[in-house]
Order: structure tokens, then C-alpha cells, then sequence
């Protein structure tokens, strides 16, 4: 015989339990480490080729100039795309799997929504140029606008606003643009003890007090209480409906009603609309004020913690307060731009301006091409399939997990638990560390605030029932090892790039920049 | 020289006319890791009640009350580079600040060590 | 409906889990009386991929791109060139379609660049530390003058007159809220800014000296001599940056004794996008850390010893702190964030130098071939990449008309200043290594067109 396997090659299985050793380079496979860009780049490299060009001297210069170097490495273009796409396999992402966080609404993004907002016309505009040669820009603006105001039943809207956050403010300071106009000082915004931190938050930054309305047992807003904190030093309430426990204030209408009968304004948390689009308007409620989250409901990508953009819809007592600019659609069709100009007649009692230029127009473009690809079916059915997913993981596991306000009736868009039941030193933590290892992004976790070691499931209208059927096993299985004790558990993620992070650490001695 | 204990878990130690304040081992074993501490300036006039300090942990800040009124003399500058002295000494080392006492009277409100005990145990 | 994956079959066995009898009854809690009866008035039904593209591209098409045109136009927001590899990288799903890291585990990517970004941003401005980003630089600007307020304990905020207008119209409004005393001017039409005028209007009770640099007339104010003057009567200098290309020549403003600088990072990886989103930049001293407002992302280990990221001293912000928190902001610009980051990387310090001094250069030749036509005047005696000419005529009528002549020729002072009359004729304008000689001349060819 000859040549008898000269190659060498043996096919073989091997013994699958052997690979627990360290790789010499310290990645694994497809898990791949990634140095920090100090390390990588060197000061002269440039990735970027501006071509040929004869550069006068910088005479005129002279006296304002660095006096030394920008000390910034440069990657080559090679080096850059791998740098940041090695990078990118760290993060989990919607795109990957379920993202239920509650109260945040992580739902698929439309890559027709991406695809618009890149279109030359609206990317590459400058907001600053005549209002002739912007008229599309401008039109989109207003068709959002319009069908903002129709989604919710109200009367005017700011579109400014560059987040939820800055909405908020947007709306507080219309209220006390407004009690100004009227000659009153009040001072107080009543916020539930569930809100959102952003609100109290948003309030005093506003230059107002802050008072805590409490929870009846079944999660909602206790009429009663707020009732008898009214009074002329209130100046509004805030509160977020469908709230954060995940339940309609049912009472909302009265609330409203009594609120105003005090004369104060009612400011809607709209973080939770995509619970209701198209089913329920709050202008209906008797609602003053409400942002509208377009990265949450209308699924502008939330892009690793925003850009978000935080439009608020105004009733009608409020609207001649809100903030430049402003469109107005004329009847010939052209759209025109209210700035600070036009505003001294046509808009006195405005606010002013809350910042540079028209808004998130990234954000608006593909809102509206979310808006006009669900249509006025498809946008009920995102509200009805949200609550419907919803309702099935709280149903599905409320015999391993506490649901505090199970008996309250059917959840909406998202599911609370609590750590009761769980072993003795196990906590929500554990249980949400375990999903990353199950290859899910964990639910929000000790919010909201009024219930013991909270998690709030938000599974969203855009995951199918299969996807939520292995998301509820893996919770499930994680929720009996809690109770169990499976000791396994409290050290989870084993599997992800990273075990737990040292937290204390990093607070104590913050290194906020790279030191080397 | 003799301790005091608040319902919001603070100790304060009176010497004369000088008290330090901290907050107690229970507090800071509530609290977890400490990770940065607000001190009051020096000079700084307190009532009974006011919050001149905070306790940072990872997730969470926590108002500290002033048990009596005085003025800030002195704050504990090592907490700046150790703040897990409120951890590992809370009820020594890891002192917040010293104030003149306004109003000796106010002490009357206090707890003792036995009844601070008892207040932490029926928790 | 494309996005939706519930199929019938699907929901009726999901309720026949909940035990309910139709969708209707979950929203059961809902009044009747709130619920709509039929679908939102006269929206649509829903549309096809096609459809919508055709809409949204109708609407595109009625608008002239910056790049489809002689293009000069600055005043806050100016066009440089992207590279393509930045939208690319950007359009990852793991970073587009992430949230923010608040697990930081399956986030080390985001962190990661975070990270990175805080550096980079802190190198530029020349400040010790920066944080993850703001929405804007107009946003910023206001949260720095808050920020000064808290640390000084003071109240009085002196606006330079070369600072953005509607920066001065965002501190304005927050102002009268807060009950903030602004003190704010106009610009004057001299050719370099009235730092004398500036530093006469600080007094003891200042909290900050806000300046903008470059101003937005394009002039270099000595921040360093405003520095000196600010802090020997115990307030801050507020620095801010509208066009971080500047910096690529022009010495850092945290370098000339700033202590806080904030900025519009949109110059760079962003793109106009018609106003935002953008990408405020914030940087201040080590010592200010715990005073600053936005997200901070640090970095530690992990229980196995790995370098790693995450984001840190939370307790500043709202989420844990509440009311007295920092500021209420919850987001960041995260993807803009992104692609700055992204772009900084392939420039690298050199690069940013060099797209600083090309930007440069052709402002220099735009300047010269305005200076030919007959009765405009070059106002600047320095600048960077962006200058003002005064016209014998109102700028905003001008541009209007050179727009019509389908040249962007500039921001007009009118528009910026409505009603002041002594700024109409002031036109802004801007150049960077996109500008091309052609469009030099097209700008001079068309300006000679609408004074003649």
C-alpha cells in the first residue's frame, strides 16, 4: 500500500466536554474581544482621503492655533469597519431576539423607516434654508403633526421636543405659561408614587414642588387622595396612563375633571400610548398635555439609549402656549414655518423656544411612514396585538411568578411580577441576569417602585406567539430554579461576553475617560 | 459622652456642645456598597430635619437628617477617597460631620442605644 | 400588516389561555365611553412598502438638497463629508436596534464605544472629563448655564453676544422658568468680538460667562483673558463649540482655562438632517463630575477579572434621584453618538486636522471671491471655516433670490435676528472640504446676480 491517507485527515467528533480551556488569543470562536481604539490606532493614521489639495498658510490663524496635536488615534477604513463591528456582537438588540422591557417598548423597527429618512430630501436639509426650497420637509412635518393631533384627539402640537423627557418639560412649562397668562402663581405638580422618574424629575426642573399622590391596592391612582390634595397651589397633575403597573386608570376622565375643577391642568405620561393607539384618544380624557414617544410607539430605533424624539400633543386651553417653531398648512398647500418672527402676532402667548432648529426631523420621517404603513387597521390591531401578547406571558406564568395585581383585571401592553415567592437571598436580579443566559435581554427590573423587586414584561405587538412561547419557558424555568434555589443562578450571566459587573467600583472611583 | 439614635437611622455623639453624626451599621447594611458621600460646607447653619449629606450606593441616594440643630464644624474629608468607611465603620471612622449644637433640648427626642435596638428589631 | 406576526389562529388560542373571550375584553378597564367607536378619522387604511416609499419620496422630492446645489450655509449646523463605512456601521442592528445599556453584560458594544466617545470628545474640547451626549448643543448649552448655577450657587448668567440665537432663546425660556437672571446682547458688526463689553457685564453675583467659539458670526474670542476674568470673581466659563471641525486648528476651550464646554457634535458623522436629531457634547472638569447632567458610562471589571463597561454614577439622574435630580434627561444621542465616534476613529486627530484646514481653505477662497463683488465687505479679521460679509442690500432678500437662482448661498442675520435692523444686511457663510471651486464661483456668479 501507499499514499494511505497522506493528508491526515481523520474525521472525528472528540470529546464535547473538553473545551473549557482558555484560548490563547482570549477569544472564542465567534465571541470575539475587541481592544479600545487608544490601543488599536496610531496618531497618524487617517481613514479618510480628502484628495489633493494646495492648502494656503494659516497666517490669519496664527494666534489661535493648537498648540499641540489633537492626540487622537486614527484607524484605516479596514480597521474601523471591524473594530466596530467586532463591537457590535456584544450588544443584544431586537434584532436578535424578544427585548421585553416594560415601559420602554422595544418593538421591530421598519427598515423601510430607515431607508426614508436617509432619502437625500429629508437627510441632507439644512434647517436653515429658505422655506422655498423646503417645502417637503416642512409638509412632512405637518402631516405628522396632523395625524398626531388625530390619534389623539387634541387640539394643537409641539413637535420640538427632542425626548420624552424634554416633551414633559415642553408640557409643564405650557401649563405654567398658562397659569402666568391667567395671574397665578401656583406652585405644586402632583405626581403618582409609580411615575416614572423623569416626571418628579421633570417638575422641578420646571421650578415646580413635587407632591406624591399614593396607590390604591389594585394599582391604580386613589381618586380620593388626589381629590384632597387639590387646591390652588396646584398647578397640574402628571400621570402615565396605561400607568406604569401596566393597568388603565380607570378613572381618568374624573380625574381630569376634578383637576380641572381646581383649576389645574392634567399632564399625560405618554410613554404607554402604543397600549391604546387607535383604540382610546386622551384628548377623550380630558387631557392637557402628553408626549408622544415616537422611539415607543411609532418605532423610531432607539439606537443604543436615542435619539428619541418626544412631540406633545396640547389641548386646546394649552395650545396658544406651546413652543417655536410651529408649521400651518395654508389652503394653497404650501406649508409655512412659525418662527420667532412671525410669532409676535401670530402666536404672543407662546413659551418660546426649547431648542435649536425644528425637532427630531430623522425621527418624524420615519414615524410617519410607520403611521401610514400600519394605517387606521393596522394601528388598532398594534394596540389590541400589544395587550394580547401581554395578557398571555402574565397568564402563562402567574403560577410561578407573583403577579401583584393579578386580580385587578387584565393587564395592558405589559406585565408586572414581583419577587415574592422566590427563595430566601434570591432576588429579581437573579432571575433577570438568568434570561441573559437564556439568550433573552432581561424585562425592566425594580420598576416601577411601589412593588417589591418589580419586573415589568413588555413584550410588544411585534413578537410572534411562537418567539413568546419560548421566552415564557425560559422565564418559567428561571422563576422554579429561583424558587429552588439553584444556587447556579446567582452568579448568572455565565454565558454572555461579560460576567456581572463591578458597579461599586466604577462609582467610587469613576474612570470616565481612557487613562492609558 | 453619649450616643443618640434617630427613627431615620442617624447616630449623633454629643460632647459638650459638639455632636457627630453618622448613620448606623443597620443603615449602611440597608444600603450596600457606599460609593460617594455629600458633606455639608463648614459654616452651615442646620435645623432639626434638614438633609445636609447624602449617601450614594450604586442604585440608590439617601438623604441624611440632621438629629438636632447647630452649625457645621467639621465634615469627614476621608470619605471623599473611603466611602466604604460608612460601610466598614459606620459608627466610628466613617463619621459624616461635627456640629455646635443649637439647642441642647432637642437631644430629649431621642432614642437611646436599647431603644434604637428595639426600634430596628421590631422592623 | 407586514410587522405584525400574530396570525388569527395564533390569537384566538393566546385567549383561550387568558380565558377571555375576545380581544375586547382585555381592554375591559377602559371606559366605554373613552373607546373609539371606529378607526382614527380619515387615516388610511394600511399601505404597502411601495405605497409609502412613493409618498415619503413625493415629499423628498419637493425639497432642494444641500448636496444637489452650491451649498454654504453654517450658522449652527453645517454639512462636511461622511464616509460611507459611518452609515453603515450606524445601520447594525445590534447598535440600532439596542436600548440603553442598563444591562451591561450584553452591552459591552455600546459601553465599549461610549467609552471611547467620552474620550475622544474630552481630547477635542480639552476638558478632563465628557459625558455620553445630549440631544443637542442648543439643549446642552442650557443644561451647562444650570449646571454652573448649582455649583456656584448663583443665579446671574452672562450671554455673549456671539452665542447662537436660539441658544440664547433655549437659556431664555428655561430662564424665566427657573427664575434665572440672563444677561444677553446682540452682536456687533465689528470684525472681531467685543471681549471688553463681555467682561465688563461679570460681577460677583455671576454664576457663568457663556461664549461660543468660534462665535456665530464666525469670529475667535480670547476665551482665555474671559477665563481669568470669570473665575477671579468665582464663575465659570462656559465654552461652546457649533462646529467641532474648528477645533481640528483652533486650540481646545478647555486648554484656555473653560470650565465647562459644551457643543453640537453634528459636523461630524451626523449630517444636516434638516435640524436633528443632533448631538449635544458635554465636557467640564473632573472636579464638576457629580454636578454634570446626562449619562456617564465608566469603566471596571467583571467577576472574572475582564476589563469591562458601564454606565455610572446614576445616582445624578433622574431614574434614582427623582426631583433632585441633575436634570430630567433620560436619553442621550446614542446612534449620533455612534457616529461620531465612528468618524472621529477614521479621521483620527491628523485627519480632523487636515479636514479642518481644506474647510479653511475654502472659506478663505469663498471670502476672497465675495470681497470681488462690488459693495460686500468681509466683516472677520480671523475664522475658521465660517464668516460674515455685510451686503449693500437686506441678506435675507438675497438669499431668498440666490436660492430661486438655485444657489444656498448663506444664513441671513435677518432671519436669525428678526427685527434687527442694524444685523439685515449680514450675511453668514460657510465652507468645508465639500465646497468645491466650482460652487465658489457660483456663489460669487450669483450674489453679483441679485446686487446688480
Amino acid at each position: 500500500m501507499n499514499a494511505v491517507n497522506q493528508a491526515g485527515w481523520r474525521p472525528e467528533m472528540g470529546q464535547a466536554n473538553a473545551a473549557t480551556r482558555a484560548t490563547s488569543s482570549g477569544d472564542r470562536a465567534l465571541m470575539l474581544e475587541e481592544a479600545l481604539i487608544f490601543e488599536l490606532g496610531q496618531p497618524g493614521t487617517c481613514g479618510v482621503d480628502f484628495g489633493e489639495t494646495d492648502l494656503p498658510p494659516l497666517d490669519s490663524l496664527a494666534p489661535f492655533l493648537r498648540r499641540d496635536p489633537l492626540d487622537l488615534p486614527g484607524l484605516s477604513e479596514p480597521e474601523a469597519v471591524r473594530h466596530y463591528t467586532r463591537l457590535s456582537r456584544q450588544n443584544y438588540a431586537i434584532d436578535l431576539g424578544p427585548f421585553p422591557l416594560g415601559s420602554c417598548t422595544m418593538k421591530h423597527n421598519p427598515r423601510l423607516n430607515e431607508k426614508v429618512a436617509r432619502m437625500a430630501g429629508f437627510a441632507d436639509l439644512h434647517p436653515l434654508q429658505p422655506v422655498s426650497t423646503v417645502q417637503g420637509a416642512l409638509g412632512a412635518i405637518n402631516q405628522l403633526a396632523h395625524w398626531l393631533i388625530e390619534l389623539t384627539g387634541m387640539h394643537g402640537v409641539a413637535m420640538s421636543p427632542k425626548a420624552g423627557a424634554h416633551g414633559e418639560l415642553c408640557g409643564l412649562l405650557c401649563i405654567k405659561a398658562a397659569l402666568e397668562a391667567r395671574g397665578e402663581a401656583r406652585t405644586t405638580i402632583l405626581v403618582p408614587e409609580s411615575a416614572h422618574g423623569t416626571n418628579p424629575a421633570t417638575a422641578a426642573f420646571a421650578g415646580f414642588a413635587v407632591e406624591s399622590i399614593p396607590a390604591t391596592c389594585e394599582g391604580r391612582v386613589d381618586l380620593a387622595a388626589l381629590t384632597a390634595k387639590l387646591g390652588p397651589h396646584v398647578a397640574g397633575v402628571m400621570i402615565t396612563n396605561p400607568n406604569t403597573c401596566g393597568l388603565f386608570e380607570r378613572d381618568m376622565k374624573a380625574i381630569s375633571d376634578a383637576v380641572h375643577a381646581a383649576g389645574g391642568y392634567v399632564y399625560c405620561d405618554g410613554a404607554n400610548f402604543n397600549a391604546v393607539v387607535g383604540k382610546v384618544r386622551p384628548g377623550d380624557l380630558g387631557i392637557d398635555a402628553m408626549h408622544i414617544n415616537l422611539h415607543k410607539t411609532f418605532s423610531t430605533p432607539h439606537g443604543g439609549g436615542g435619539p428619541g424624539s418626544g412631540p406633545v400633543v396640547l389641548s386646546a386651553a394649552l395650545s396658544p402656549f406651546g413652543p417655536l417653531p410651529f408649521t400651518v398648512r395654508e389652503a394653497d398647500g404650501s406649508v409655512r414655518l412659525v418662527e420667532e418672527e412671525q410669532a409676535a402676532h401670530e402666536h404672543p402667548q407662546g413659551f418660546g423656544r426649547m431648542a435649536a432648529f425644528h425637532g427630531q426631523m430623522g425621527m418624524f420621517t420615519r414615524a410617519l411612514a410607520y403611521i401610514l404603513s400600519h394605517g387606521a387597521d393596522g394601528l388598532q390591531q398594534v394596540a389590541e396585538d400589544a395587550v394580547l401578547n401581554a395578557n398571555y406571558v402574565l397568564c402563562s406564568l402567574d403560577d410561578v411568578l407573583d403577579a401583584p395585581f393579578g386580580a385587578s383585571g387584565p393587564c395592558m401592553h405589559e406585565a408586572l411580577f414581583s419577587d415574592t415567592g422566590l427563595a430566601e437571598g434570591f432576588s429579581t436580579l437573579d432571575i433577570a441576569k438568568g434570561l441573559i443566559d437564556e439568550g433573552f435581554h432581561p424585562m425592566t427590573v425594580y420598576f416601577p417602585l411601589v412593588v417589591h423587586g418589580a419586573m415589568l414584561v413588555e413584550p410588544t405587538e411585534t413578537e410572534s406567539k411562537a418567539g413568546l412561547d419560548r421566552f415564557i419557558a425560559s422565564l418559567r424555568s428561571l422563576a422554579e430554579r429561583a424558587r429552588a434555589g439553584d444556587e447556579a443562578l446567582k452568579s448568572a450571566p455565565h454565558f454572555a461576553p461579560r460576567r456581572r459587573l463591578d458597579e461599586t467600583m466604577a462609582a467610587r472611583k469613576p474612570v470616565l475617560v481612557w487613562q492609558g | 459622652m453619649t450616643r443618640y439614635y434617630t427613627k431615620d437611622h442617624e447616630w449623633i455623639e454629643v460632647d459638650g456642645d459638639t455632636g457627630t453624626v453618622g448613620i448606623t451599621d443597620y443603615a449602611q447594611g440597608q444600603l450596600g456598597d457606599i460609593t460617594f458621600v455629600e458633606l455639608p460646607d463648614t459654616g452651615a447653619a442646620l435645623a432639626k430635619g434638614d438633609a445636609p449629606c447624602v449617601v450614594d450606593s450604586v442604585k440608590a441616594a439617601s438623604d441624611v437628617y440632621s438629629p438636632v440643630s447647630g452649625t457645621v464644624t467639621e465634615s469627614n474629608h476621608a470619605l471623599a477617597d473611603e466611602p466604604e468607611l460608612v460601610n466598614t465603620q459606620a459608627e466610628s471612622g466613617g463619621w459624616l460631620f461635627r456640629l455646635t449644637l443649637s439647642d441642647a433640648g432637642e437631644l430629649g427626642g431621642l432614642m437611646d442605644r436599647a431603644a434604637y435596638d428595639a426600634f430596628v428589631g421590631g422592623l | 400588516m407586514r410587522y405584525l406576526p400574530l396570525t388569527p389562529a395564533d390569537r384566538s388560542a393566546m385567549l383561550g389561555v387568558i380565558g377571555a373571550g375576545s380581544v375586547d375584553d382585555l381592554f375591559a378597564d377602559v371606559p366605554a365611553a373613552a373607546r373609539l367607536s371606529g378607526p382614527i378619522a380619515g387615516l388610511p387604511r394600511h399601505a404597502s412598502e411601495m405605497a409609502v416609499e412613493r409618498h415619503m419620496a413625493a415629499l423628498a422630492g419637493k425639497n432642494v438638497s444641500a448636496g444637489s446645489v452650491p451649498f454654504f450655509l453654517g450658522a449652527g449646523a453645517y454639512r462636511h463629508h461622511i464616509p460611507a463605512s459611518v452609515d453603515h456601521l450606524i445601520q447594525r442592528g445590534e447598535f440600532l436596534t439596542a436600548y440603553t445599556p442598563y444591562q451591561p453584560e450584553i452591552a459591552q458594544g455600546t459601553l465599549q464605544v461610549l467609552f471611547e466617545f467620552q474620550t475622544q470628545v474630552a481630547r477635542l474640547l480639552g476638558t478632563e472629563v465628557a459625558n455620553a451626549s445630549m440631544y443637542d448643543g442648543s439643549t446642552a448649552c442650557w443644561e451647562a448655564v444650570a449646571m454652573a448655577a448649582r455649583i456656584t450657587r448663583r443665579k446671574r448668567a452672562v450671554l455673549s453676544g456671539g452665542l447662537h440665537p436660539h441658544y440664547v432663546a433655549t437659556v431664555q425660556t428655561m430662564a424665566r422658568f427657573t427664575g434665572d437672571e440672563i444677561d444677553s446682547r446682540l452682536p456687533q458688526l465689528a470684525a472681531a468680538p467685543d471681549d471688553d463689553a463681555l467682561i465688563a457685564a461679570i460681577d460677583a453675583e455671576t454664576s457663568c460667562v457663556v461664549v461660543q467659539y468660534p462665535d456665530v458670526l464666525g469670529r475667535i474670542p480670547d476665551l482665555a483673558k474671559i477665563a481669568a476674568v470669570a473665575q477671579a470673581q468665582g464663575a465659570l466659563l462656559i465654552a461652546v463649540v457649533t462646529e467641532p471641525v474648528a477645533l481640528g486648528l483652533i486650540e481646545a476651550p478647555g486648554k484656555l482655562g473653560a470650565d465647562i464646554v459644551v457643543g453640537e457634535g453634528q459636523a461630524i458623522g451626523v449630517g444636516l438632517q434638516f435640524g436633528g436629531p443632533y448631538l449635544g457634547l458635554f465636557g467640564c472638569r473632573d472636579k464638576f463630575v457629580r454636578q454634570m447632567p446626562g449619562r456617564l458610562c465608566g469603566q471596571t471589571v467583571d467577576a472574572a477579572g475582564k476589563r469591562g463597561f458601564v454606565l455610572t454614577l446614576s445616582t445624578r439622574e433622574q431614574h434614582i434621584r427623582r426631583e433632585k435630580a441633575t436634570s430630567n434627561i433620560c436619553t442621550n444621542a446614542g446612534l449620533c453618538a455612534l457616529a461620531f465616534s465612528i468618524q472621529m476613529t477614521l479621521l483620527g486627530g491628523e485627519g480632523l486636522g487636515r479636514m479642518a484646514r481644506i474647510s479653511h481653505a475654502r472659506a478663505r477662497q469663498t471670502a476672497e471671491r465675495l470681497a470681488q463683488v462690488p459693495g460686500v465687505r468681509v466683516l472677520n479679521s480671523a475664522y475658521v471655516n465660517e464668516f460674515t460679509v455685510l451686503l449693500p442690500t437686506d441678506a435675507r432678500e438675497a438669499v431668498r433670490r440666490m436660492a430661486d437662482g438655485g444657489v444656498l448661498g448663506g444664513v441671513s442675520l435677518g432671519r436669525l435676528y428678526p427685527g434687527a435692523g442694524d444685523l439685515s444686511n449680514g450675511l453668514l457663510v460657510a465652507a468645508s472640504e465639500c465646497t468645491t471651486l466650482e460652487d465658489i464661483e457660483a456663489l460669487g456668479v450669483a450674489l453679483e446676480g441679485v446686487l446688480a
